[in-house]
């Protein structure tokens, strides 16, 4: 593994990226429209009103179809890891691997089983039965996320394990520390409340195009009704757990941190940047403007990144170059720990081999002194500990941006819903289909910033991406990669055309 | 109670847990086996619809399984995960492609404007009905016959061979293990679609294919079990973890293991019953003894490759890196956090049964596809 072929990582990152963002089209949707859905047939039964009942049938049909390729694209992210992430899968499968087998046991069953009622079981159980099925969809997608980004939690803020020299991995010490981790935590809470605001952007676009063809009006109307007192909910708590996670990133991942603000020269009462061009020659400690054009918030990155407006957040000098001031240690300093951690733990190896039990004692004590930086042993040279930083940038501003306006949105739509009787006025309800494809393009920014901005590592500080794949031929994850393109390619254009197909035909007729 | 069971103990229970998931995927393979009759079973489109919004209630369920098979391996047995899936890469690929169509296709079929048309849709779920569960079949084989890999100190998985697992699919054993499955696959498919469809041209039929699939799966079966018992097996020296190779290693697991030899012959007669009372007796409740059966056989399938110091995933190139219960799995304190974790299993399957009984309490008939709400149905 020490020659890695470097396209091979690429090509390996590429597809698991593809194959995420196609995976990440449908899911929020699920997990969002699954519960709409369940408030339209909970009020169904609680009115009696049928046309409530076609409501949720309408909008249940949907979901069918978005499911079924959710599906399919997310058995593959689960293989991949051992696929194309062998190594990765042999470091942390002790941790990675309990909440993976968790959620299949917990969530992945309650989704399958009780899915088939709520398509199929209209006539086949009780109204109350049906309508249970229902919500266990509901939660059970929504568990399924919750283990999931457990995991993901972990990889940006490693917690509750230990490095095993015997066993060359990462060992879990403590389920509850990386079940309860504040990353995982704050993970879970933003990613499914901004899929509830996708899903009520989508119901509300979707019943808009039909206000403004003045088709199904009373379904239209109900639905944008319930949406969007979900939506601004939704929409609101986003705002707040996404003030979190930016907190918890700026603690925990102060690189990731840097980039995603464009922030190379650390300082106290460090501005926000609220809009900016990014500088592209700019590297690390030239000097450069790292802006062609920005503007910014005084003061507002220290208070978001640690609740004190006078506080210092290092910059990408920084943390690449240390700062003694500060006592921040630099790239260069825990590159060399980690070439130190990587020798010691070839010399444990091989006196345990030749069972020399004091050299082995020895060399193991003095790798717990410097394990930390095991994974910067590994980086080639500083600069590698950089995120890409235009994309990181740009998606996050992106996210920020479109995550203020949806509060807006559905307040104005509850706004008229209220105080004008429904009276939408045109523009709104363009504006209401315009903001679907938003919802979308909000959620894809918010996870390219998540693991985009977490490069080079796939487990922060402990293992980057290089050290971190399957020794396959670079041909052979080429091949796959376009494979997956054409096929979900393929299979996105089919669900895009029986979406548009069934919006158009609308609900079934009484 | 769980807390205080040792290693070895919970490494044994995680393959036997392993075994029984994936003992039940192959039970639950019926649709897979459904799937495959899509263009011999039925005479017109209503009966082929009728069937596949049988299967269609089901797929999920043994798709949900393949993915907890998975992520138990993944979880239990990581080094498993490292080696297979990272080396024996195109044939995971491959199995994975056909479940990724299949995932689609019953939703996508009937709908209209659905780009591909419902020919490409039915072929997909032929094909992962076929080459998927034969390539799955393979996989399994290669527990038996081994794979060419390496793996080094640091526990990096070199795999020897450029083709990256698809010559799996080429040793012989793990070809007609592959095809047993198939076979069997299409027996219970046709089984399920006999208990749960209310069609009597439907129903003849599958009497007939029942029987047919079975016979021209009996002699792959001979021939796997045959193998098996005689072939030599990779064993563990339990003093020191060396692994050698041994004679007969399977035989002698069999007898070794009272509890396997019992589940492999209640097992086979189980299959054999079902099929027996589908054929000959005119009952549809065959898959209720035949289903099982492939489970107790599936459990002993697994249970000779890797309990009773054998290798289940044995190294043809370097005879040390092959994996074993106790070199490939996870720490003692995460398989005892897992246990826990599994307790909910019971649980599971008690409502997935409950489930099961309801939506299943009477049969699928051709009325339920049209009428109120039929444009919703696969």
């Amino acid at each position: 593994m020490v020659d890695v072929d470097l396209s091979q990582v690429n090509w390996s990152r590429a597809q698991f990226a593809l194959t995420a963002m196609y995976h990440w089209i449908f899911v929020p949707l699920t997990l969002g429209l699954s519960f709409l859905i369940a408030f339209f047939e909970s009020i169904y039964l609680r009115t009696g009103n049928e046309e409530w009942k076609n409501i949720t049938k309408f909008w249940m049909a949907l979901f069918g179809v978005n499911f079924a390729i959710g599906i399919a694209t997310g058995i593959i992210l689960e293989f991949e890891f051992g696929t194309n992430w062998s190594n990765y899968s042999w470091m942390v499968g002790d941790i990675f691997g309990a909440p993976l087998a968790a959620e299949g046991i917990f969530a992945f069953f309650i989704e399958a089983t009780f899915f088939a009622v709520m398509f199929f079981g209209w006539d086949r159980v009780s109204k109350r039965f049906h309508l249970f099925s229902t919500w266990m969809v509901a939660i059970g997608s929504n568990l399924s996320a919750l283990w999931i980004l457990v995991a993901n939690g972990w990889m940006q803020f490693p917690i509750g394990m230990k490095f095993n020299p015997d066993s060359a991995r990462f060992e879990m010490e403590n389920f509850w520390e990386v079940l309860f981790s504040p990353m995982a935590i704050s993970k879970f809470t933003h990613t499914t409340s901004s899929s509830f605001v996708l899903a009520s952007l989508f119901v509300i676009g979707i019943s808009a195009w039909y206000l403004l063809k003045s088709r199904h009006v009373l379904l239209a109307q109900r639905s944008i009704m319930v949406a969007a007192i979900f939506g601004l909910l939704a929409s609101l708590y986003v705002a707040f757990t996404g003030d979190e996670s930016a907190y918890l990133v700026a603690q925990k991942q102060p690189m990731k941190l840097a980039v995603m603000e464009g922030l190379f020269d650390g300082q106290t009462r460090a501005p926000l940047v609220a809009a900016g061009i990014i500088n592209g020659d700019k590297q690390p400690g030239d000097g450069q403007d790292p802006f062609w054009f920005e503007v910014k918030i005084p003061g507002a990155l220290s208070l978001l990144s640690n609740r004190d407006i006078n506080s210092f957040v290092p910059g990408i000098n920084d943390l690449v170059f240390g700062n003694s001031v500060q006592n921040i240690v630099g790239v260069q300093e825990r590159m060399e720990k980690g070439k130190m951690a990587i020798e010691l733990l070839r010399n444990y190896k091989e006196a345990k081999k030749t069972g020399n039990e004091s050299v082995a004692n020895s060399s193991k004590d003095a790798f717990y002194e410097v394990q930390d930086s095991l994974g910067y042993g590994y980086l080639k040279n500083p600069a590698e500990a950089v995120p890409p930083i235009a994309i990181t940038f740009y998606s996050f501003h992106l996210m920020v941006v479109l995550g203020s306006f949806f509060p807006l949105f559905f307040a104005l739509i509850l706004f008229f819903d209220v105080k004008k009787n429904k009276h939408y006025p045109s523009w709104l309800l363009k504006l209401a289909v315009l903001s679907v494809p938003l919802g979308y393009v909000a959620s894809q920014a918010g996870w390219v910033l998540a693991e985009v901005g977490r490069q080079p590592w796939a487990i922060q500080g402990l293992l980057p991406v290089s050290v971190a794949t399957s020794n396959v031929s670079t041909t052979a994850v080429q091949t796959t990669f376009f494979i997956f393109l054409f096929l979900f390619t393929l299979l996105l254009v089919a669900e895009i055309k029986i979406m548009a197909t069934q919006i158009n035909n609308g609900p079934e007729e009484k | 109670m769980i807390g205080q069971l040792d290693y070895t103990t919970l490494q044994q229970l995680w393959w036997i847990i392993a075994s029984l998931v994936g003992s039940l995927f192959l039970f639950l393979n019926f649709v897979q086996g459904g799937q495959t009759l899509l263009f011999t079973l039925p005479k017109n489109d209503k009966e082929k619809s009728l069937i596949i919004n049988s299967l269609g209630r089901k797929w999920e369920l043994t798709f949900t399984t393949l993915v907890l098979f998975g992520g138990a391996l993944f979880a239990a047995f990581p080094k498993f995960y490292a080696t297979s899936f990272g080396g024996a890469y195109w044939v995971w690929m491959l199995i994975l492609f056909t479940f990724i169509i299949q995932a689609v296709s019953y939703e996508y079929r009937k709908k209209p404007q659905n780009f591909l048309g419902a020919k490409t849709y039915e072929v997909f779920l032929f094909i992962n009905g076929s080459v998927g569960i034969l390539l799955i079949g393979a996989a399994i084989g290669t527990f038996f016959t081994g794979s060419s890999f390496s793996i080094n100190e640091m526990n990096q998985v070199t795999w020897q061979t450029p083709y990256y697992g698809l010559e799996a699919a080429l040793n012989f054993f793990n070809l007609s293990l592959g095809i047993f499955l198939v076979l069997n696959a299409r027996v219970l498919g046709a089984m399920y679609l006999l208990n749960n469809i209310e069609h009597a041209e439907i129903n003849v039929g599958c009497r007939r294919l029942a029987w047919i699939n079975f016979m021209w799966s009996l002699p792959f079966l001979l021939f796997v079990l045959a193998k098996l018992l005689l072939m030599e097996g990779h064993a563990i020296r339990p003093e020191n973890g060396e692994i050698f190779l041994q004679k007969w290693k399977y035989l002698q697991n069999l007898i070794g293991n009272p509890l396997l030899l019992l589940f492999l012959l209640t097992g086979l007669g189980l299959v054999i019953y079902g099929i027996f009372v589908t054929r000959f007796k005119g009952k549809n409740s065959g898959i209720w003894f035949s289903g099982p059966g492939t489970v107790l056989v599936g459990l002993t399938l697994f249970g000779l490759a890797g309990l009773n110091d054998t290798v289940f995933y044995p190294s043809t190139y370097d005879l040390q890196s092959g994996l074993t219960i106790y070199n490939a799995s996870s720490s003692h304190y995460t398989l005892t956090a897992m246990s826990y974790v599994a307790l909910a299993i019971p649980f599971v399957v008690a409502y997935i049964a409950y489930v099961w009984r309801q939506m299943d309490k009477r049969q699928l008939s051709i009325s339920d596809l049209s009428g109120k709400g039929s444009n919703k149905l696969y």
